[in-house]
């Protein structure tokens, strides 16, 4: 069964956030603004409760040395342990988006052994539904905010960080 | 609001690995220098509430935090600063079987020496009575004032006794390379009495972490003691300290530890020439890296690569068995124990890097439960 | 086991149809007199009748093993490297290089009277346009600046950036602020605005200690020592945006050794992941910068003994492009750049051999 009621509406509280067991799968729900995310209450990186982590008023972005702008519309999550930062609605790593715009969720890419680097977090659809909040483990959201994050950041070529993934096992 | 079911830190490789030697626990003070007071005798005491601790000034970088949030114990105090909840929350929950503490007092940085002596004499009397006489698994590092040797010696024989005190605690950047004779006398007592010495990162003594000048972000401050680590390395190697005191072995305490093969290979190439400069050296550097110096292993260097991970082991040499396990709980930047190496380890390897090296290290029972 | 040849003796091995570039040889001033017909009548006077003898050389012992390769430099001649012909006997013709370029350390950073250091810095390169680079169409240069005054390094630069023989801004590893600190900007506004590059050389006299620690006792600590120097300068450059506000500027890094480049990135990228919100304009891992802007010579070669361990290393930079030539001439080394050159495979060795630096330097 993919999709489990999480909380009723209005028990997590704009700003707020829950985090819940399913099947062992524990699952961090985020209430910003009115919409719903849902994020595997993991880190990539070492394994921290990532959902217990910061969340930041939105992207921090730089025109130049000296500038910091603040985008609103990209709630960030940093974790708990050394601050690495993920976008709430993507699982996007804000370190290395140029990547993970290819990447494909359905898909399993890595052969055995090639196991690297992991610079994303698992995130879930989640939506309120008839006065109750539903997740489905079945479904991402959509990655097409990938690009929109790299375009934020301004990142240009991405000069060779060529890493693979390690396959996270929640 | 955050509501937590449920702490979802990966527990099981803890529930069936082998307990670990941790070669880097933080034990803090709550309140800072106002933790030591009630352990300075009057004439600090007052000294400390008139004018308070002083050390050379122009290191700080605005930064996030300090300790990793779910280090804070439930009392409210400093994370790291209350025994009975680092035993719960890293000690137990990680499977530690020893690990050695690090109190990052105010002591070595003191522009007045006397009062460097005098909070070393307190932090070490305060981690005896708060911390090793309340969990049986800790060991500590001795506190002292490094800048005033013959105050520290003082202090190293005070404790040496106590065999719960396992090593002299140097700051990251002293005011003079490690290698100086100024701090022979040091190294002259730990060799005497059987002590390690653990230069552990950061803290310094008004030089800027890099040989380049104050640079301006925390990121940069945070990167650097890698760099200040190999000067002290090549200070301790050309001044011929391992040849006037073999029995010394010096740690290399939160500095990463990739760095050490490339930092050997470029001494010896610059030794193979310049030999005549230190007539005193009758090996070439490399073997004294390989022969006095330990190194342990956070903040962990993660490249993209994982199989460049392992040539980098393959790099190090004879150092690999030389190589320890730290996490710097609480620290922001901690490594957790089962998460820390960016490759998976056989068990042979794994158990030398978080049980057998420091075990050899520091004397402790060969075999790890 | 193939190391430590002796640079001296062991020329010829290299393929002689391929060009080669050599991107880091020296010229040396031989004595403040040689300066003179490029001093105005008022520090040639200081020179001749004060105690003020010109700058003070500490990069280079004179007689060092390293400074010279032996039978170079004789007690009462001319120090090793300042002689134009000497060079093109023993690299010039005697390697068949088609472009070299001079690195002049002349220590001008040692006055800390501005306008002394600026008369000096001035000096120095007319000296080098007029004695060098006009001499032989082979070889471009790298300014000598007065780091230590940003503002009167600028001008400098832009007095001379025309010359079509200078190819890069001479800065070197030890300085009183690092490179990248915003104090610093005129320099890299007047290298981007010149198309130059920026080259971080070894030494510098700041009069600050070379280690984090202070001042160290040998020779031996600042030979070995300067790579961690120069690593701290490329911390500093990559963090604080210097490449992001000159997306153009490239960076020559002379004589520091590259084998630690692969595990210093590993570190700096992890800390970059953690503090990113610190200095949000690093918008790149620094291990990108690093690929895109910043070339290294590879002599003196900081090499293990075992070959197979010097080709992981080479492959840890992640780059092609990164290795250039060098011999580093008159300096004498353990090991000879032809040891690296005959194990990397044949597209790599063309590039470390002459592709990389024509690149950089917009080398015909």
């Amino acid at each position: 069964m993919a999709r489990h009621v999480v909380a009723r509406s209005g028990e997590i509280p704009e700003g707020g956030r829950t985090i819940v067991n399913i099947g062992g799968l524990p699952i961090g729900i985020f209430n910003i603004d009115g919409e719903y995310f849902a994020i595997l209450n993991r880190c990539p990186h070492q394994g921290a409760p990532l959902c217990e982590g910061h969340l930041w008023p939105g992207l921090l972005v730089s025109s130049e040395p000296g500038d910091y702008t603040n985008r609103a519309e990209v709630p960030i999550i940093s974790c708990i342990w050394h601050g690495w930062e993920f976008d709430l609605r993507t699982g996007q790593s804000v370190c290395d988006p140029q990547r993970l715009r290819v990447r494909n969720y359905d898909v399993k890419v890595e052969a055995a052994g090639t196991d690297g680097f992991n610079l994303h977090a698992t995130t879930y659809a989640v939506e309120e539904l008839g006065g109750v909040i539903v997740v489905d483990l079945d479904r991402r959201p959509s990655t097409g905010e990938a690009a929109k994050l790299s375009h934020l950041l301004g990142a240009r070529s991405n000069g060779g960080n060529e890493a693979t993934d390690r396959e996270m096992v929640p | 609001m955050v509501t937590i079911i449920e702490r979802t830190v990966s527990q099981t490789a803890a529930l069936v690995r082998p307990a670990l030697i941790d070669c880097d626990l933080h034990n803090e003070l709550h309140g800072d220098v106002w933790a030591l007071v009630p352990y300075l005798p009057e004439r600090w005491r007052r000294h400390v509430e008139t004018f308070g601790v002083r050390s050379p000034s122009g290191g700080f970088y605005p930064r996030f935090m300090d300790h990793r949030a779910d280090a804070r114990p439930p009392s409210g105090r400093r994370a790291g600063s209350d025994v009975d909840f680092v035993r719960e929350d890293y000690l137990d929950r990680c499977r530690v079987a020893y690990a050695i503490l690090n109190p990052l007092s105010p002591a070595a940085s003191q522009t007045n020496l006397e009062l460097g002596a005098a909070l070393a004499t307190a932090c070490n009397d305060w981690q005896v009575a708060e911390w090793l006489d309340r969990e049986p698994r800790l060991r500590a590092s001795i506190a002292v004032a490094i800048e005033a040797p013959d105050l520290a010696v003082a202090e190293i024989r005070r404790r040496a006794r106590d065999t719960r005190f396992v090593q002299v605690l140097f700051t990251g950047r002293p005011q003079e390379p490690m290698g100086r004779r100024k701090y022979w006398p040091i190294y002259e007592a730990c060799e005497d009495l059987g002590l390690k010495v653990a230069s552990h990162a950061f803290g310094s003594y008004g030089n800027p972490v890099t040989g380049a000048g104050w640079p301006s972000f925390y990121l940069e401050d945070h990167v650097g003691p890698a760099q200040a680590m190999q000067a002290n390395i090549i200070s301790l190697v050309t001044e011929g300290v391992f040849e006037r005191f073999p029995g010394l072995q010096v740690i290399s305490v939160e500095n990463g530890f990739a760095w050490l093969p490339s930092l050997c290979w470029r001494l010896d190439a610059a030794w193979s020439l310049l030999r005549d400069e230190v007539p005193h050296l009758s090996l070439a550097p490399s073997e004294y890296v390989h022969r006095h110096v330990w190194a342990t292993t956070q903040p962990m260097e993660e490249p993209h690569h994982p199989h460049q991970f392992a040539e980098m082991l393959d790099h190090l040499g004879p150092l690999v068995d030389r190589i320890v396990f730290a996490s710097d709980y609480p620290h922001w930047d901690a490594d957790q124990p089962d998460e820390a190496f960016p490759v998976r380890l056989g068990v042979e390897q794994a158990r030398k890097f978080y049980y057998a090296n420091a075990a050899t290290l520091y004397g402790f029972d060969s075999k790890s439960c | 086991m193939t190391g430590n040849h002796d640079s001296e003796t062991s020329h010829g091995t290299m393929a002689r149809a391929r060009t080669l570039v050599d991107a880091d040889v020296h010229a040396v001033v031989p004595s403040t007199q040689s300066l003179f017909p490029y001093l105005s009548a008022h520090w040639r006077d200081h020179v001749t009748n004060t105690l003020m003898k010109g700058v003070v050389e500490t990069a280079y012992p004179r007689f060092a093993p390293t400074t010279s390769r032996t039978g170079l430099d004789a007690p009462n001649g001319p120090p090793a490297g300042s002689s134009l012909e000497a060079l093109q006997r023993d690299v010039l013709d005697c390697d068949e290089v088609e472009y070299a370029i001079l690195c002049c350390t002349y220590q001008v950073d040692s006055l800390h009277n501005p306008d002394a250091a600026v008369a000096f810095s001035s000096a120095a390169n007319d000296w080098l346009a007029a004695e060098w680079l006009d001499q032989d169409p082979r070889l471009r240069a790298g300014i000598v600046v007065p780091v230590h005054y940003p503002e009167l390094a600028a001008r400098e630069i832009d007095r001379v950036g025309g010359h079509p023989g200078f190819v890069q801004a001479n800065l070197p590893a030890r300085t009183t602020f690092p490179l990248g600190s915003r104090i610093n900007s005129p320099i890299w506004d007047a290298i981007a605005r010149n198309d130059l590059v920026a080259a971080i050389h070894f030494g510098g006299a700041p009069g600050t200690p070379p280690t984090p620690s202070g001042w160290s006792s040998y020779y031996l600590e600042d030979y070995a020592g300067m790579a961690h120097v120069v690593q701290s300068q490329l911390v500093s450059l990559i963090t604080e945006g210097t490449l992001e506000a000159h997306p153009g500027v490239k960076v020559a890094v002379l004589e520091a050794g590259f084998t630690w480049i692969g595990p210093f990135l590993w570190r700096f990228d992890k800390e970059w992941r953690n503090l990113r919100r610190l200095v949000p304009w690093v918008r790149r891992p620094p291990s990108a910068y690093l690929r895109d802007h910043f070339r290294f010579t590879i002599q003196p070669l900081d090499a293990p003994d075992r070959n197979d361990h010097l080709l992981q290393a080479i492959d840890q930079i992640g780059s092609e492009h990164v290795l250039m030539y060098s011999s580093d001439y008159p300096h004498r080394h353990a090991s000879d750049p032809d040891r690296l050159l005959n194990i990397v495979p044949a597209q790599l060795a063309d590039r470390i051999r002459a592709d990389n630096a024509k690149a950089l330097y917009g080398l015909p």
